[in-house]
């Protein structure tokens, strides 16, 4: 294996032959060099899409100062090399490093992926390839690292699992603790033999009795004729049936040390997560059932760790980090405190998923000196059926209202998200999209004349795992792209652009997303057809993916186009967010019958979150939580 | 307020090229707490000046940066060093007449060092380096357009040896804003592949008035 010297002098003959050399040397403020041979565990981080996007990334950076604030653990971090840099890394036989000190990934103790989302799958393999590391859990042996997942794309794991050896479910801040002591017992003193672990398999099997933590190699999957699966059933005594998700009862304190890169990266900015979970139930949305309960950081808490943040970075922009602005408690408190705080600065401050009312532009009138040119919205539907089989309701005429006050008060540019392709969706719910879209730039241009200007994002939906839309199909291709035509001929004026996510993209997703085991057969097959970065129009081959299911033998319309059965057992239903099935099956066909069910702050639906977390809710009473509490000792 | 750094940049920083070196110190400056002024306008920039762009891949111990303050403050050395990334080392630290020419005016010669790992011959590389300052003009492409990168050479030399391995040339070209000869130009007329060298900026050389 090189050392760190001979990756250093190998890359300094390289660098200038590649775009953005500085994506691959580290040095950055506020990064963290602790002695290798200081301590006796090591970790490398990795966001497995190219540094400019991955640096930003507020999950990884959690964890590590989780693991930098041990003593006995350094963690460091690597991206993916860029086309460019990995045929260059390829010639020269440089295998993937870290940032910090320059080792190779394979000297690693730990590997941890961040895996938010699915088109970053082929970049994993992509990247323990270029780090020289067998590629499936099963060929790695005790002088390997151990591969580890964690992110929202986990809560179903199976299409990933036999490349990776361990998938944290949830949240984690604590279970990476947990992880690390586990580790250390597990792994040999240095210097001893070349071996990493006394005996992988033992190791694992110890990561498996960590609560949240799921290791695929000590379940079978069995199927049905149809290609559906029988069950999921562990195959050894000591692991659990069911992986329930780790949740922090009390969110930790924010980081504030973002790592500030040398070079122009996409987001260049500090996040501060105000709130964690989301109360809406939009029932499209993944997010908002897989981060419940809502718990808030305090007002004062948020002002400390940006103003901490923002002084330790010298960032030029604040993003204020929920899945819904609107709906944190002290939000007017909030965007005060930020005003004055910050009065006079050159900062900009972003304040994602408003709602749509006129709170939230007396809340932007707040920020008005530190606003960006834009004002976004998301009302997702266009049509009151359609709103209502969401679960979003909205008024076409608050809409309108609401538009031409943000008109009135200086913005000249609206972002609109929508989404084609809800469930039961025609061309008139479609249509209606590029109706009220025009009715908005006709109220704008009665206030501020040709000025005004309307940008509709319109994104396909993709039925995930753990919503109430788990068991609907997603559309074909002809039908988004007939959905997509419409919306090009109707939106023909000027001032309102139109975007829109390519078919491919969305079946990619679609596949995945609610994939089963034999999807890893098709990830390996699709990336030794040669695609990768399939986020990227420079990487992504939706042809090697066709291929590859043909390869081995699958059907796509199995996965993406096939309502599911009602009974149905999925891929993913070992792996528990605590919303029970059950709950989600319930607002599904209330869905169906455009029943909406409002903020479940008002009332408590019962959705499966206080059974599962009676004891952490009883030891966080009053309103940290947004859940009713809990005051008898629950039954389990 | 206007205050003039001078610093070296090193190690990863090499890999950080004009623009974003901008950025650096603009972020650096908000650590340090030093209270930048603004440009006017609808997207006010902070009023910062580096002398000569430096070549991506490059080091160098002389690159200078004015910063212009809003107010009055006592700028410690210690505060701004505390601030920036490894491998950007201040070296000295002055305040300056706040309507003195811009620095890029003022640049008219650099100094480079270039270490060659690979070095040829002793007498070959003597012969090659007197070919280049005894040749009346060196005619060159870059980017499309011709040019003569002869008169761009103010001098080439072979330093003394800091040890057996490696060779050292140093060289000093022009580099006033319109006329800036590149050390990677320099080193492919000598032959000598940009990749088995190291080059470090030594010396920024103004004109007859010097740095005011």
């Amino acid at each position: 294996m090189l050392t760190p010297e001979q990756i250093g002098d190998r890359l300094e003959r390289v660098l200038l032959k590649v775009q953005k050399p500085g994506r691959y040397v580290g040095g950055e403020y506020n990064s963290i060099h602790k002695d290798w041979h200081a301590v006796p565990l090591h970790a490398a981080l990795i966001f497995p899409d190219i540094y400019d996007i991955g640096i930003s990334n507020v999950g990884l950076k959690i964890i590590y100062d989780e693991i930098n604030r041990r003593d006995d653990a350094l963690a460091e971090r690597a991206y993916a090399p860029w086309l460019d840099m990995e045929d260059i890394m390829r010639q020269h036989g440089i295998p993937l490093y870290t940032l910090e000190s320059k080792h190779p990934l394979a000297c690693f103790d730990l590997i941890g992926f961040s895996l938010p989302y699915e088109t970053l799958y082929t970049n994993v393999l992509n990247i323990l390839d270029v780090a020289g590391i067998p590629l499936r859990s099963a060929e790695r042996g005790d002088a390997h690292p151990l591969i580890i997942a964690g992110g929202h794309a986990c809560f179903n794991p199976e299409p990933m699992h036999a490349f990776i050896d361990a998938f944290v479910i949830g949240e984690g801040e604590e279970v990476i603790h947990a992880i690390l002591d586990c580790l250390k017992s597990q792994i040999q003193p240095p210097g001893l033999s070349t071996s990493k672990f006394q005996n992988r398999e033992n190791a694992l099997l110890a990561l498996a009795k960590i609560p949240g933590v799921y290791v695929p190699r000590f379940y079978d999957v069995t199927y049905q004729e149809d290609g559906t699966i029988a069950a999921v059933t562990p195959n050894r005594p000591d692991v659990p049936e069911t992986v329930i998700k780790r949740m922090v009862a009390k969110l930790p304190p924010a980081p504030t040390n973002f790592i500030v890169p040398n070079i122009e990266t996409v987001h260049n900015r500090v996040t501060v997560e105000v709130m964690r979970g989301c109360t809406r139930g939009c029932r499209f949305c993944q997010a908002g059932m897989i981060t419940r309960p809502v718990r808030e950081r305090s007002v004062e808490e948020v002002l400390q760790a940006a103003e901490q943040a923002v002084r330790s970075t010298g960032f030029e922009e604040l993003a204020l980090q929920s899945l819904s602005s609107s709906d944190y408690s002290g939000i007017m408190e909030l965007v005060e405190g930020i005003s004055q705080r910050f009065k006079g600065r050159k900062l900009s401050i972003s304040l994602p998923s408003l709602r749509i009312d006129t709170v939230s532009i007396a809340l932007m009138e707040k920020l008005k000196q530190h606003r960006s040119a834009g004002f976004t919205l998301a009302p997702e539907a266009a049509t009151e059926r359609m709103r209502r089989i969401i679960n979003k309701p909205l008024a076409d005429e608050d809409l309108i209202h609401v538009t031409r006050e943000i008109y009135a008060r200086g913005w000249t540019n609206i972002k609109l998200y929508f989404m084609i392709g809800h469930p039961s969706e025609t061309l008139e719910d479609v249509r209606a999209i590029a109706s009220l879209c025009k009715r908005v730039i006709a109220e704008g241009r009665k206030v501020i004349g040709w000025k005004a200007k309307l940008h509709a994002g319109v994104s396909t939906f993709v039925p995930k795992p753990h919503t109430p839309f788990q068991w609907v199909a997603c559309d074909t291709v002809e039908q988004i792209e007939a959905k997509q035509r419409l919306l090009q001929n109707e939106l023909r004026d000027k001032n309102i652009k139109l975007s829109w996510t390519p078919p491919e993209d969305t079946l990619l997703e679609a596949l995945l997303t609610r994939g089963d085991r034999r999807l890893s057969e098709v990830i390996f097959t699709a990336w030794q057809n040669g695609t990768k970065f399939d986020a990227w129009d420079e990487g992504f081959r939706w042809q090697a993916w066709l291929e590859a299911l043909a390869q081995n033998g699958l059907e796509l319309a199995f996965y993406t186009h096939r309502p599911r059965r009602l009974d149905e057992v999925f891929p993913w239903d070992h792996i528990s967010d605590a919303v029970r099935k059950k709950y989600l099956f319930e607002d599904f066909r209330r869905s169906l019958e455009g029943e909406i069910r409002m903020d479940c702050r008002q009332q408590c639906y019962a959705c499966g979150i206080l059974p599962t977390f009676a004891a952490a809710r009883r030891a966080n009473p009053g309103d940290y939580w947004k859940c009713p509490e809990v005051k008898s000792q629950a039954k389990g | 307020m206007r205050i003039r750094i001078t610093f070296a940049k090193q190690g990863a920083l090499r890999y950080t090229g004009h623009l974003d070196l901008h950025k650096l110190w603009e972020r650096a400056a908000r650590r340090a707490g030093l209270p930048l002024a603004y440009s006017q306008g609808f997207h006010p920039q902070p009023k910062i000046q580096i002398a000569a762009a430096l070549p991506l891949g490059f080091s160098s111990r002389c690159e200078i940066i004015d910063l212009w303050l809003g107010e009055t403050y006592a700028v410690q050395m210690a505060e701004i060093q505390a601030a920036l990334p490894q491998g950007i080392q201040v070296l000295a630290l002055e305040e300056v007449d706040e309507r003195a020419p811009a620095l890029q005016t003022l640049v008219t010669s650099a100094e480079y060092e270039v270490t060659l790992l690979n070095p040829p011959a002793g007498s070959d590389l003597n012969r090659r380096l007197a070919a280049v300052m005894e040749a009346a003009s060196l005619p060159r492409q870059r980017r499309g357009k011709v040019y003569d990168l002869r008169p761009l050479i103010e001098s080439l030399t072979l330093l003394p040896p800091e040890d057996k391995q490696a060779a050292r040339l140093l060289m000093r070209l022009s580099a006033r804003q319109s006329a800036t000869g590149r050390p990677e130009e320099v080193l492919d007329v000598l032959g000598i592949p940009l990749e088995e060298t190291r080059i470090e900026r030594t010396r920024l050389l103004f004109g007859a008035d010097g740095l005011q």
